[in-house]
């Protein structure tokens, strides 16, 4: 595996390891110049919309450009924080909140029993179960659009809020990511709760989940942001402007005040302050759970 | 929920606890398979609606042909016949495979870059990398707007910072020779964070051990890269391929629907956005579901290919 070959001679000098910042102050200077202006390059974009939104519309488009608003005002945001009109982004907001916190529960409530009894129990489908739920994950999503659309047609669930709650939460996403966590549980809590005389129900809620509090939260960080931002699923199973979510009432918005940078970017600001909160507070659950499945919910 | 305490309850009183549990290992065998059953039921259940079902709607849509009324007819392979002699079809398919080719390695390239550079420990790595992180949690819908206003013609903050040193940049998003490779480097703007995580967790599971003896060896920077960390960062790299293969090809619809409309003259029309725009714009979803199933079966083509070429590189991710 480790193609290590030893040099011929034996060369003392130890080469900066890697794992260790450059030294020399040339390089070092380098090294953190490049990195601030790839912050810059991967955040700027985001701070522009923040501060577009506060400028008057004509200032956004002035020439030449200001950086900083010069004179900081909430109008944009003043049309859209109402729960009626046409372009009611509070109420979009609030659907949004709702639909993903909604199914992030039904994550959690339906994945976590499935993926304790792939992980924990005994019975004789598990291996086939286990194959057949994770190689789900390898088709893409966009496969199951149309005939999911016709299923909640079917269902009667165009047009509500269990159109954006349901169908995702049967994803083998939450399945797969909790039974890895849950499989490495030490096997001697369970044990002692079985002496006790505990069912497997009592297990999982009274040893199981206790104890898996970091995946859990993982998890619903992850479909949480999913759901949330959402785009082309809710276009197509929302019709009634009030029921929107809001990346979907984004598209709307943008429609009506194409010249209109401020109320544009007030709205895509107002869409991406929950997810970055959220982010900015579990950014270490986030980035543990991407990077350990490799996969987004 | 799932069953009784029952031995529990009325216990044998001479009986210990571990000669009960061996007194009836059937018992317990039963209930724990039934309990599996139960635990496992939700999730079939919404699989079986929502996954299972619709996977096997696919493939046989493709062979109907569906009225703007909801009425299926049989058409045989007509929808596949129709592909082959559909020029935007195949030109959408030309053009994916560009995007593939420019994409897969580009995203590759810069993720792992990205990772070697925040990979050590120094002050402050953890907030560069939040912020190189950060444009994948945030709505690909948000994205597009922010990148429509910042490369608008003339009054975009782009064009008006390009116009101060006197440069006229083109029409980024209105220019057909100009589009596709505009929403190229967005993509990999928002996205490269996110190869960037998955190349980093690789990274820190090689173990550092072998960057030592690297080092006691005299190994520079390059050596110890190429005989180090590319080695053993081979199933990360065959992960990596494999996601970004799919990602690519059917991600970012969210993107040509905001920016571009797969305009302007077709530039940006992606076989995703064509899939798209045929079930949802003209209603075709016979049509649509069989371009689907041509793109499923691609991709499958593409994994296997992969898998073959690198030996079956093992998923330390996907265990």
């Amino acid at each position: 595996m480790a193609v290590l070959t030893r040099p011929e001679q034996e060369a003392p000098t130890p080469a900066p390891a890697a794992g260790r910042p450059p030294r020399s102050l040339v390089r070092s200077a380098v090294f953190w110049t490049f990195l601030l202006v790839l912050t810059l390059v991967f955040v700027g974009p985001i701070v522009w919309m923040l501060l577009t939104s506060i400028k008057t519309n004509p200032e956004a488009t002035s020439v030449p450009p200001t950086i900083l608003p010069e004179d900081p005002t909430g109008a944009a945001y003043d049309g859209l924080m109402r729960l009626d009109g046409s372009y009611p982004v509070l109420r979009w907001f609030l659907n949004s909140l709702l639909a993903a916190t909604l199914h992030m529960l039904l994550v959690l409530a339906v994945a976590s029993p499935a993926a304790y009894a792939l992980a924990r129990l005994q019975f004789k489908l598990r291996g086939l179960f286990f194959v057949v739920i994770v190689s789900t994950l390898f088709v893409p999503g966009f496969v199951f659009l149309l005939p999911n659309y016709i299923i909640i047609d079917k269902l009667g669930w165009l047009d509500t809020i269990w159109a954006l709650v349901v169908p995702g939460a049967a994803g083998a996403f939450g399945v797969f990511f909790l039974r890895q966590f849950f499989a490495m549980l030490p096997g001697e809590l369970e044990e002692a709760a079985l002496i006790d005389g505990a069912n497997q129900w009592q297990i999982f809620t009274r040893v199981v989940l206790p104890n898996s509090k970091p995946a859990l939260a993982t998890l619903a960080v992850l479909s949480f942001l999913t759901n949330w931002n959402d785009f082309i699923w809710p276009i197509y199973v929302l019709f009634s402007p009030e029921r929107l979510t809001l990346p979907a009432g984004l598209r709307l918005l943008q429609g009506a005040y194409t010249t209109d940078y401020p109320v544009i970017m007030a709205g895509a600001f107002v869409a991406s302050v929950p997810v970055l909160v959220l982010f900015l507070f579990t950014q270490r659950y986030v980035i543990e759970g991407v990077s350990r499945s490799g996969l987004k919910g | 929920m799932t069953g009784t305490i029952g031995t529990a309850d009325a216990p044998a009183p001479s009986t210990s606890h571990g000669e009960r549990r061996q007194n009836n290992p059937n018992t317990r065998a039963r209930r724990e398979r039934r309990a599996a059953y139960l635990f496992l039921a939700p999730n079939l259940i919404g699989l079986t609606t929502f996954v299972a079902i619709p996977m096997l709607m696919s493939i046989v849509l493709a062979f109907f042909s569906v009225d703007g009324f909801g009425g299926y007819t049989f058409v045989g392979t007509a929808n596949f016949e129709r592909m082959v002699n559909d020029p935007l079809f195949l030109s959408s398919l030309g053009r994916t495979l560009i995007y593939l080719f420019v994409l897969v390695p580009g995203l590759f390239v810069s993720g792992l870059g990205l990772a070697l550079l925040v990979r050590s420990q120094f002050p402050l790595v953890g907030l560069f990398r939040t912020a190189l992180f950060a444009p994948n949690v945030i709505s690909l819908v948000v994205i597009a707007l922010i990148w429509k206003f910042l490369l608008t013609d003339d009054v975009g903050f782009v064009a008006k910072i390009l116009g101060r040193v006197g440069i006229t940049p083109p029409s980024w998003l209105g220019d057909p020779s100009y589009a596709l490779a505009t929403v190229m480097v967005i993509t990999i703007w928002f996205s490269m964070g996110y190869y960037m995580l998955i190349f980093l967790a690789g990274l820190q599971d090689i173990p550092r051990e072998y960057y030592e003896v690297a080092s006691i060896d005299g190994a520079g920077p390059w050596a110890t890269f190429r005989n180090v960390t590319w080695p053993l960062l081979k199933p990360t790299s065959f992960f990596i391929l494999l996601t970004s293969t799919i990602a690519v090809m059917t991600g970012g619809l969210e993107m040509l629907v905001v920016l571009t409309n797969g305009g302007p003259a077709n530039s940006t029309t992606l076989v995703i956005y064509y899939v798209y725009q045929q079930a949802f714009v003209y209603g075709e979803f016979g049509y649509a579901s069989a371009i689907a199933s041509i793109m499923v079966l691609i991709l499958l083509a593409w994994s296997a290919l992969l898998f073959a070429l690198t030996r079956g590189g093992r998923f330390t991710h996907a265990d």
